[in-house]
């Protein structure tokens, strides 16, 4: 079945002349949609995050065409020496270059928001949701490794910094130009292990990483504030050695600008300060591979050709400079936001259950009128 | 004479960092305590300190493997799998990633006492798929260690020992992965001995003084605890009259006793297992000698655990041990030092 279907690498090509505001527009409907059908779902995952994530792959991260099938495979089984038929959902984002971008995405109960994107992109088939959270299926409910647009399995939170630290440091090791950019949740600001991150990226003076959050305030017991607060997030992290940015998580121009700052500043010769978008790379930067993504290296070499820019990576003497600070934008975001009938739910908006007939109702008659409104 | 060796692990970690350039040495704050500091300072570009934060140093340890690079985390035992075990799991365990966790003072060889102590750790390591547990027993298998767990495909714990450690096994016979040493073979043996990490050498010094009050023992030492499917481990116990004595540094609930009676249970061999070792319960801080005569995991203890299986005094007391190991030429148990780094 996978093999027939055709891949929608052509039509990522395409997907940079989107607006953002018209994707997250469109991944809020959708995660409506299939919220409606099966009875429930992380619907303020959708409100919050759309603009984040359409940035993120619209303005910020430079990746491949998608190498994955349209129609998701199904699940091959879990990883181990004896199933060579295990695999990552990385594809979707991409082939592995030296010269692109990795997405990591770590609160995974937002999976269903990224599949929605994916196939706003044409990254993913559009009837890939079809399988969401089927049994046997990848496209999960709560995203692992395996699913569309997952590279690690992420959903004991707070571990998926950890590891893009590591992948990041690998990429400075072997002299890599491409980034490496994470997605997190402010809930996982209340796991140690995020601070544990946080520590090394600064000591070993990791700046080819950035990190975006969804700063909307909500976790699963109700509102962070009373569960337990992590602010002030910026001074926190600051005094951690992270470059800051506290923006509107809503504003798409807002959300890019970090990320483009930083490129210009680490001089990077492929971003332009008149640049509008990030440039794709060339065709021949990509190996000319159509399913077959370059791996890494068989037995990489540990030389520090590019990086950090001052310092030795066991223990940095002097300040490090500026570019080789993990980049952090905080993203500040109304979990309600395009679909005000939430609001009623608040201080809890974690996952939505519908409590009766007229409740669904109404968000029924929200999507009809979306739909409306689309055509 | 038994050759005791400083620092084994120390000299092998820089030899396989010469021939590995994508061997990386991960560290937190215990560098020199798991003689690590001589490849860091042979190699610093390819030596990472993480600090005391086990659990992000687990996560950068899976990133770097998913990149192709092999990373040897090397800190304590209990560090390694107590504290960061959702990050072991989740992160290193479940994509299979070839990370090599090299965890130093297993069971009660330190006097740092119950936090520094690794009881527990095999038991929870064997209940991750995809891992494999080695164990040293001696040098030479310390020594085994970095070749052996370069050829596997996932990752490996290692039962690490450090300092000065006694060389039991011929230099040039390596650890073979899954394969158990057979150090006795009595005919038609009375008794099975199974003996794993250090409690070998007093399985050593117990077996001969078994043999000459007439008791056939076979003694088989282990170093693969998973995968644990060694056929002569459950032959040999088959093939034993009154049965079989496990014998480990480890709690006997999860560890190589645990993994024998689950064999021998599915195979329906029908013969009593004694197991020797921590009897479900915490140490504290002594010597290695002390705390392994208040366990039990010493060589009387296993003449006793003989004489309940065989229904038999034999009259054998601490001083047959003693003369056992003077004319071996060694008492390396006198070594234990409480001023260790810790």
């Amino acid at each position: 079945m996978t093999d027939s279907a055709p891949t929608p690498a052509a039509s990522a090509q395409a997907a940079p002349t989107l607006a953002v505001a018209t994707v997250a527009d469109r991944i809020r409907r959708r995660v409506l949609e299939h919220t409606l059908r099966n009875n429930g779902g992380y619907l303020s995952q959708a409100c919050s995050a759309a603009e984040i994530l359409a940035t993120l792959y619209l303005r910020v991260m430079r990746l491949g065409p998608s190498q994955g099938p349209a129609v998701p495979r199904p699940f091959a089984g879990v990883p181990s020496a004896a199933n060579p038929d295990a695999f990552t959902g990385a594809d979707y984002n991409g082939p592995k270059h030296p010269d692109l971008d990795r997405f990591i995405f770590s609160p995974v109960h937002y999976a269903l928001v990224l599949y929605s994107l994916l196939i706003e992109l044409g990254r993913l088939g559009p009837d890939a949701l079809e399988q969401f959270n089927q049994d046997g299926s990848t496209v999960e409910l709560i995203g692992a490794e395996h699913s569309p647009g997952h590279e690690v399995t992420a959903g004991s939170l707070g571990q998926a910094l950890s590891q893009a630290g590591g992948i990041a440091l690998a990429r400075r090791l072997r002299g890599e130009r491409g980034r490496v950019w994470v997605f997190m949740s402010d809930g996982e600001f209340q796991e140690g292990q995020t601070w544990e991150a946080f520590a090394a990226l600064a000591h070993h003076r990791i700046g080819n990483l950035g990190v975006y959050i969804d700063a909307n305030a909500q976790q699963c017991d109700g509102a962070m504030a009373d569960v337990m607060t992590i602010e002030p997030l910026a001074e926190r992290l600051r005094a951690f050695g992270a470059e800051v940015h506290e923006v509107d998580g809503h504003d798409p121009d807002a959300l890019a600008a970090p990320a483009r700052a930083r490129l210009r500043l680490a001089g990077d010769p492929r971003v332009q300060a008149s640049d509008e978008t990030p440039r794709q790379p060339p065709v021949d930067a990509l190996g000319q591979t159509e399913s077959q993504p370059p791996e890494p290296a068989a037995v990489p070499t540990a030389v520090p050709a590019i990086g950090p820019t001052a310092g030795p990576a066991t223990g940095p003497a002097a300040e490090p400079a500026a570019a080789d600070r993990p980049l952090v934008v905080i993203a500040r975001t109304d979990p309600c936001r395009g679909i005000d009938l939430l609001r009623a739910r608040a201080p809890k908006l974690h996952f939505l259950r519908f409590k009766s007939a007229d409740e669904h109702d109404a968000y029924e008659d929200l999507l009809e009128h979306w739909q409306d409104d689309a055509s | 004479m038994i050759e005791t060796v400083t620092r084994p692990h120390r000299a092998n970690l820089i030899r396989f960092g010469e021939q590995h350039p994508a061997a990386l040495v991960l560290g937190a704050d215990l560098t020199s305590s798991c003689e690590a500091d001589g490849f860091r300072d042979r190699y610093p570009e390819r030596f990472f300190s993480f600090g005391m934060a086990e659990q992000n140093m687990l996560g950068f340890a899976a990133g770097l493997a998913r990149e192709g690079f092999l990373p040897y985390i090397h800190t304590f035992a209990v560090f390694i799998t107590r504290r960061p075990f959702d990050q072991l799991a989740m992160s290193i365990g479940y994509p299979n990633l070839p990370v090599r966790l090299i965890g130093f003072l297993p069971g009660i060889t330190t006097p740092g006492g119950v936090t520094h102590q690794a009881i527990d750790d095999i038991a929870l390591l064997r209940a991750i798929p995809n891992m494999t547990i080695l164990e040293a027993g001696d040098a030479t298998e310390v020594e085994s260690m970095l070749d052996c767990a370069q050829a596997i495909d996932g990752p490996v714990y290692v039962r690490q020992l450090r300092g000065e450690v006694p060389r039991l096994f011929p230099a040039d016979e390596p650890l073979r992965l899954g394969q158990a040493r057979v150090l006795s073979q009595g005919p038609e043996p009375d008794l099975a001995v199974i003996s794993s990490g250090i409690c070998t050498e007093e399985a050593m010094r117990a077996v001969p003084a078994l043999q000459a009050q007439g008791v056939s023992v076979t003694h088989l030492h282990v170093s693969t605890l998973k995968p644990f499917d060694d056929p002569q481990l459950i032959d040999a116990i088959a093939q034993a009259r009154h049965g079989a004595i496990a014998i480990e540094n480890h709690s006997v609930i999860g560890g190589l006793g645990s993994a024998l009676a689950e064999q021998l249970a599915e195979q329906g061999i029908g013969k009593r297992l004694l197991r020797l070792g921590l009897r479900d319960t915490y140490a504290h801080g002594a010597s290695k000698p002390y705390l392994m005569r208040e366990y039990g995991l010493d060589a009387l203890a296993l003449v006793r655990a003989a004489e309940r299986l065989i229904g038999a005094s034999l009259d054998i007391d601490a001083d047959h041990l003693a003369e056992v190991d003077v004319e071996n030429g060694s008492q390396p148990l006198a070594k234990a030092d409480k001023s260790e780094d810790l």
